[in-house]
């Protein structure tokens, strides 16, 4: 195990990258000086109690929050409020659905095709669509849809475009096992594709069977952070569980 | 992965005009409040108003606009409000897009439901007070576009900066009607005078007001939304 350092698997070219970051929320640090950085194919699974900064993290990822000071680079270049380009190169999965309730699942995900520029929507959406097992349901509105299937819809939406950088905050909440296990492979074959995770979770096994690294999340700060090979589940869980009810006292 | 061409700012806007107008079509909420407001708003007026004190061309035109100004309010929540339910404002927002174009095409959609009112709200009016505008109506219409975009484009922009707060709908008018009185009383002036006959050239002068309020107001709001947006 090593201690709190950025992993650098990646380190001439990875496809996101934060240096220093630090985000306030008023006098408080949501996120404190996170160095981090994710490679092409890679996926780094981050645990951490309720409000350890995770999601604020997730969300200086993706360009939805200013950092109060450092920096998000995505494939190279800063991520600034005013890089729209870099932005669209983020799909975002969080528990919230990020859908339009009255509109069909196909129309839902070809809105996000169209948003980002997609040149061939009905083939980016079809493929989506048939990825996240939604055949037979195209044109169902997504209010007539359980939870689990509407984030199935939410993640085809989020990977419609073809995403660089795929942030996941507690995708696994709501899905049956079967739902899990189509994100498990799906996820498993955005990174063979080459796409770099960061994903977001409390379930340590499920993190840990898709991750190339992990990091433990505390009061805003990385406490560690490595790779998951010849990482034991159980002694892991164990360790996180230690570390979170130390930072909880 | 499909290839990417990064969309315009217009095609944007009218890709979110027409999203936001479909989820509109089916639902149908915000519109027919506003117009079942606008209803009955001319009548309410129209039971209390005595024609032998004040007569109807003194009267019609204060009570369009006003209520104009208050159906319109009603629905300018909904535009920002609909993507705060399941947080569909972070889809847009990822998007490689300007943040301008995500206020056009809030502006966009809130035209065109803000127009739909006015058009049975004006006919309404019109039949409630027995007027005679004659050829003077088509100068109404525009005058009734000008006041629309004046509207919407203040509305907008207040609409997208309190949807975060907790009094959201008692906080926008209060924010967007002093806002509106530059839009409602060109508007009302002229109409009074169109009622009474006059051509386009008397009219002029205030359908003026109305063009430079658009303009100013129009690239102010499109300037400031951006800022409205970060967190």
């Amino acid at each position: 195990m090593t201690s709190p350092s950025p992993v650098q698997s990646h380190p001439a070219s990875p496809v996101c990258q934060t240096v220093a970051l630090i985000r306030r929320f008023g006098r408080r640090r949501a996120v404190a000086g996170v160095d981090l950085s994710i490679g092409a194919g890679e996926c780094l699974a981050l645990f951490g109690p309720n409000g350890a900064g995770k999601t604020t993290l997730l969300r200086l990822l993706a360009g939805l929050l200013r950092p109060t000071s450092g920096e998000v680079r995505l494939l190279g270049k800063a991520l600034k409020s005013d890089a729209a380009a870099e932005r669209g190169r983020v799909g975002l999965i969080s528990h919230q659905s990020m859908l339009y309730d009255v509109l069909t699942v196909s129309e839902n995900v070809a809105f996000a095709a169209r948003l980002h520029g997609v040149i061939d929507v009905d083939g980016a959406t079809r493929a989506a669509i048939s990825r996240l097992g939604l055949q037979g349901r195209e044109l169902t509105p997504v209010r007539a849809l359980s939870r689990g299937w509407q984030q199935r819809v939410s993640i085809a939406r989020a990977i419609v475009h073809g995403p660089a950088l795929v942030l996941l905050d507690e995708p696994y909440t709501g899905l049956d096992v079967a739902g899990a296990r189509a994100l498990t492979e799906l996820l498993l074959a955005l990174r063979n594709d080459g796409a770099a995770l960061a994903l977001v979770t409390h379930a340590v096994d499920e993190g840990l069977a898709l991750a190339t690294h992990a990091a433990i999340m505390l009061d805003g700060q990385i406490r560690r952070h490595e790779s998951t090979v010849g990482v034991d589940g159980a002694r892991y869980a164990d360790e996180y569980r230690r570390l979170a009810l130390e930072s909880a006292a | 992965m499909s290839g990417l061409k990064p969309p315009g700012t217009l095609s944007v806007a009218l890709l979110i005009a027409r999203k936001d107008l479909a989820i509109e079509y089916r639902t149908r909420s915000a519109f027919f409040a506003s117009l079942v407001f606008s209803l009955l708003g001319v009548s309410i007026f129209y039971m209390v108003w005595d024609p032998t004190a004040v007569r109807p061309i003194d009267i019609a035109p204060g009570v369009l606009w006003t209520i104009f100004a208050f159906a319109g309010m009603l629905g300018l929540h909904r535009a920002f409000g609909l993507e705060l339910q399941t947080r569909a404002m972070d889809g847009l927002l990822l998007a490689p897009v300007a943040r301008e174009a995500i206020f056009l095409g809030k502006a966009l959609s809130n035209l065109v439901y803000v127009s739909a009112v006015l058009a049975i709200t004006i006919p309404a009016v019109v039949i409630f007070y027995n007027l005679e505008f004659g050829s003077g109506l088509l100068i109404l219409g525009g005058i009734g576009v000008l006041a629309a975009i004046g509207l919407v484009t203040v509305g907008t922009l207040f609409s997208s900066m309190t949807v975060h707060t907790r009094f959201a709908e008692l906080l926008l008018p209060m924010l967007a009607l002093p806002f509106f009185i530059p839009v409602v009383v060109p508007a009302a002036q002229a109409s009074a005078k169109l009622l009474v006959g006059a051509d386009l050239a008397t009219v002029m002068p205030w359908v003026q007001v109305l063009v430079a309020f658009d303009l100013m107001f129009g690239v102010a709001c499109v300037l400031a939304f951006p800022f409205t947006i970060e967190d």
